[in-house]
């Protein structure tokens, strides 16, 4: 599904991604984990298509397409879904607006009728459920007064609601205690089919108690200095991040 | 003699024209002031930023020296209505129609009538108003709108009384509307304690270049409340010039809400005294200009008794090479303690061309007040913008939301729903190219 090559990537000239490969299969999971200002969230940001990025060498494939080409509607029309670090406040649109809007540009980018808001409704009440949002969320401001386990259901949401082909979580976990991280790792369970797959970004190995990855990987300084099985996150979540980047070295 | 001869001359011939006494007085003090003061030009500190050179150099007909326009039917008019239940007064290129007007279901303590016959039935009571919260020497425009009076509504509502739906004042210009200039004066009184609510808009049905320059006088008196929300949609083409005036009572509350879209350089003026204890205003707008237009927005608030509010927010987006202006004054006396005053200002620049001069003025002579400004101006935010596309949401839609949301907040301050639909509707439209404006 996901081939990256050597990728490398800068933010106002400094280089951030020094050649990261990574293959991700369909039906995979994969964690990328690391120490804070390794390049993990400038990775799920360079994948979804973030303009502030340059992209100074490598490819990605998605697909069998040049996924970097692709502007970031497009990524997502085509089915990437990034779930944000931060999720964005935009105060005067309603979630419930936001919501369809989005998934009618995806039907209508893969030629399918959009849906009308009753027939919506039905569908994300359906979806809340899954996430345990109560149906006034979707009156309100997208993310707008959101704590900070709300916004990380709503980005949960929109992914159950958009379905998408590969997810990237962008340290979901974050800022969550354990009643919100367990509900956002069941809603991303429930939505793991075997031909989609997800990269599970995270700093933690908490999140992967719920969320059991096929893979591990360990960025530091740009790339990608260890990968393994699941028992490598547990392994870093014992020893430390000093211990796999001297065992490196 | 300043600027605008030709006006002079106008005006002087208007002032010996025949006219019920109270229209007469006001247009011959109206002559005689814009004599003095002519067109306000850019060494003005108020005028700054806006140039009315080209009303100044233009050649127009008095709406009152024309035949009333016969090509418009309650049908063309429906666009621009809002309920059929809602009391509704036009006027067409600057003429009263009293066919297309609906004030029959008036309940008695509310008066609603055009100024010609307000000055006939109503002439004691019309005239211990008109003219004294906007003087015809108080600036060129209102001079030259009081040397051309004679339209106009007043708008009386007695001592607690409840007016169950906005009386709608609904300016209109057809084709015919071209060169011609326009001066309505609507005098509104909401007496003690009565609650009232007013809409004023002005629409075209064709392109055409004339020239609107209104005057709101607004009484507020003890414990009451009026809310005046003026829609301008003129004509591309057309220049426009509005001023409310009010004068506000103890306990009091006026609220305006100026929606500004139309013309091709327009002036708003809203002023208000608040002249009683614990009184307050809550000033809002929202502009949305491109091409080349231009749109000057002007506040005055003047605190002069103890414990008073003001709270005043205007947005405004501005795209192409369009110009924006906001100058918000709020004066605070030396016996206005405990003053509450809260003024924002902020626009969204959509292109590289777009320019927005924001002046927010706090001058204050009392020691015990509160009172914050803050102007920002900014760019679509880029993270934002991300997050939508994101989700699968092309760039324009995106952009458009980001724009309605910026405006909306605004709009929903506008405590009837119907027109927090309407402005709502029209708002969207200009983004989306829906509408020419």
């Amino acid at each position: 599904m996901l081939q990256i090559n050597d990728l490398h990537a800068s933010i106002d000239g400094k280089p951030i991604l020094k050649g990261i490969s990574l293959t991700v299969n369909a039906g995979e999971v994969h964690a990328v984990m690391g120490p804070n200002g390794s390049g993990k969230s400038t990775l799920a940001q360079v994948l979804a298509g973030h303009p502030a990025y340059e992209i100074t060498g490598g490819e990605v494939i998605y697909n069998g397409e040049n996924l970097l080409e692709m502007d970031a509607e497009v990524r997502a029309q085509n089915g990437v879904f990034l779930a944000f670090q931060y999720p964005v406040e935009i105060p005067g649109v309603s979630n419930a607006y936001f919501l369809r809007a989005a998934y009618n540009e995806i039907r209508k980018a893969k030629g399918l009728e959009e849906v009308d808001p009753m027939e919506f409704l039905d569908l994300v009440e359906e979806k809340l459920k899954l996430v345990d949002m109560d149906p006034s969320m979707l009156n309100r401001s997208v993310n707008s007064g959101f704590s900070g386990g709300e916004k990380k259901r709503n980005e949960i949401l929109q992914m159950a609601v958009l379905q998408p082909m590969l997810s990237i979580l962008d340290e979901t976990d974050s800022g969550l205690d354990i009643d919100a991280l367990r509900i956002v790792a069941e809603g991303v369970n429930a939505l793991k089919r075997p031909d989609n797959a997800a990269i599970v970004v995270t700093h933690y190995q908490r999140l992967l108690n719920y969320i059991v990855p096929d893979y591990v990987h360990v960025l530091a300084g740009g790339r990608i200095i260890k990968s393994g099985d699941k028992s490598l996150a547990l392994e870093l979540e014992a020893r430390g991040y000093d211990w796999v980047l001297e065992t490196v070295a | 003699m300043t600027t605008g001869l030709r006006f002079a001359e106008q005006a002087v011939a208007a002032s010996v024209a025949d006219a019920p006494g109270s229209i007469k007085a006001l247009r011959a003090e109206g002559a005689e002031s814009f004599k003095t003061l002519g067109f306000p030009t850019t060494r003005n500190e108020d005028w700054h930023y806006t140039s009315v050179q080209s009303i100044a150099t233009a050649q127009f007909t008095p709406a009152i020296d024309r035949a009333p326009s016969t090509g418009v039917t309650t049908e063309s008019l429906a666009p621009y209505t809002f309920g059929a239940d809602w009391p509704l007064v036009v006027f067409v290129n600057g003429r009263f129609s009293a066919e297309l007007s609906t004030l029959a279901a008036l309940p008695a303590g509310i008066r609603v009538l055009d100024m010609a016959t307000a000055s006939a039935q109503e002439a004691e009571l019309l005239g211990k108003f008109l003219g004294t919260a906007a003087p015809a020497n108080r600036d060129g425009f209102t001079a030259l709108n009081a040397a051309f009076a004679g339209e106009g509504t007043f708008i009386h509502v007695a001592k607690e009384m409840v007016i169950e739906h906005p009386i709608h004042i609904l300016h209109v210009m057809d084709a015919q509307a071209a060169g011609i200039m326009s001066h309505p004066r609507h005098v509104m009184v909401a007496e003690r304690h009565a609650k009232a609510s007013v809409v004023e808009s002005y629409v075209s049905l064709a392109d055409v270049s004339y020239f609107t320059n209104s005057v709101v006088e607004a009484f507020v008196e003890d414990g009451a409340t009026l809310s005046v929300v003026r829609i301008q949609r003129e004509a591309r083409s057309a220049y426009h010039v509005g001023t409310v005036e009010a004068r506000q009572g103890r306990d009091s509350h006026f609220l305006t809400f100026t929606f500004q879209t139309g013309a091709a350089l327009s002036r708003s003026n809203v002023y208000t005294v608040l002249d009683g204890e614990g009184c307050g205003c809550t000033i809002n707008g929202l502009y949305m200009l491109d091409g080349e237009q231009h749109g000057d927005h002007q506040t005055r608030v003047e605190h002069v008794k103890e414990n008073c509010f003001s709270r005043e927010a205007y947005k405004g987006l501005i795209d192409d090479r369009a110009h924006g202006v906001f100058n918000g004054k709020v004066y605070v006396h030396p016996e206005a303690q405990k003053t509450d005053g809260k003024q924002t200002n902020h626009t969204l620049l959509l292109s590289e061309k777009a320019q927005i001069d924001t002046k927010p003025q706090l001058e204050i002579f009392a020691d015990d007040v509160k009172c914050t400004h803050g102007a920002t101006v900014g760019r679509i935010d880029e993270t934002s913008l991300f997050y939508l596309k994101s989700r699968g949401v092309g760039k324009v839609l995106a952009k458009q939301l980001l724009m309605y949301a910026f405006a909306a907040d605004v709009l929903e301050t506008i405590e009837n729903p119907v027109i927090v639909e309407a402005l709502e509707k029209l708002t969207v439209e200009r983004f989306t190219g829906s509408s020419s404006h």
